[in-house]
């Protein structure tokens, strides 16, 4: 079982098995995988604690209900597997600053969490701007051959590289 | 054939963390959980985000069209324009550079314990979202629709049966791969 203590999987494996599990998806579970709708169906949950149920007003929040569904269950889902990995690996950390942020820019907390969540912010609106992220459209999309996922994908890779490069 | 289980709620509930499990296992394994290695990526240093992305696509491409062909799969492309894919990719790819994760890989790099992650990208892309919800009557009588082309495949696009297409950039993407392994990225 040395498999699953490795460290790491060589990434046309984890690729592979990525590959599968998105056959298995669309087939029992008619879906294709994809984070950010959980993210905005959140976001609403969030918002009913404080407006009650006249949230549901938006139109945004009709079109992606604030309540619990499988790709909300999925996100969920990812903490877990990510968290039974590292547990295996022995590599759980809890960690403030990456590394390469630090060697760039400092050990600050402050510094680091700031642009965490203005890139956060950003990604969060972007990702339904586009109507998908690097799953919904990086992953499930460009598999379906989606023009919009080819489109998005392609952008979200562009502005990322600029902005690594801009800020580095 | 599955239509029966595709309406079974709380089964699709359990079949859905199922599957979160597996990709967050599957994202940790492959170092996609981690800031290092997703801005090499970025900054062209580091390719193992490509590499996993890329297998991914070609095996799912591949295994999707075939259950599909065999009328076990059903194809959900999502509708996009050019004012919605392309403006909402550079905004995502923006936010993408500054955090360092993206909203999946974001949720397992909160479960390796990365707090980054959770209190500055997670509470971050919360507030992204909503503002959005917020904002979208506006946008969507506007730049949403801007160039608007629906659910559009590649394969309507050129007019041809989808296996044409599928065929083609599956190898072009193992061509790719080969090219970045010789090159000793």
């Amino acid at each position: 079982m040395e498999w699953l203590t490795a460290g790491r999987w060589s990434p046309y494996a984890v690729g592979l098995g990525i590959g599968i599990l998105c056959c298995f998806t669309f087939m029992l579970s008619d879906k294709a995988i994809g984070c950010t709708t959980a993210y905005a169906r959140t976001s609403g949950m969030i918002e009913r604690l404080f407006r009650g149920a006249r949230v549901v007003e938006r139109p945004y929040f009709q079109k992606f209900r604030p309540e619990v569904d499988w790709e909300w269950m999925f996100v969920v889902g990812i903490v877990i597997g990510s968290f039974l990995s590292a547990s295996l690996s022995g590599h759980q950390r809890a960690e403030w600053v990456p590394e390469t942020w630090a060697a760039a820019f400092g050990p600050s907390v402050a510094g680091r969490w700031l642009a965490a969540c203005a890139g956060g912010v950003l990604m969060g609106f972007g990702s339904r701007w586009a109507g998908g992220c690097t799953s919904g459209h990086g992953i499930s999309g460009t598999l379906q051959l989606a023009l919009s996922s080819w489109l998005v994908t392609a952008s979200l890779f562009a502005g990322g590289v600029i902005t690594a490069l801009l800020i580095y | 054939m599955f239509s029966v289980l595709h309406r079974a709620k709380r089964t699709q509930m359990v079949l859905g963390l199922m599957a979160g499990v597996v990709f967050g296992f599957l994202l940790q394994k492959g170092g996609a959980t981690s800031y290092d290695v997703i801005i090499g990526q970025l900054l062209l240093t580091d390719f193992t985000v490509v590499k996993i992305m890329m297998s991914a696509v070609a095996t799912g491409m591949v295994g999707v069209h075939l259950l599909r062909t065999l009328g076990l799969a059903t194809l959900h492309p999502k509708p996009g324009s050019l004012g919605s894919s392309i403006v909402g990719g550079l905004l995502f790819g923006v936010g993408f550079g500054l955090l360092g994760y993206c909203p999946g890989t974001v949720a397992g790099a909160v479960g390796e314990g990365r707090l980054d992650a959770l209190f500055g990208g997670v509470v971050g892309i919360l507030m992204g979202t909503w503002i959005f919800a917020v904002l979208y009557p506006r946008l969507q009588r506007s730049i949403l629709v801007r160039g608007d082309f629906g659910e559009l495949t590649l394969p309507e696009l050129v007019r041809t049966n989808a296996w044409a297409v599928v065929v083609p950039v599956s190898c072009l993407i193992a061509v790719a791969l080969l090219i970045l392994e010789r090159a000793g990225l």
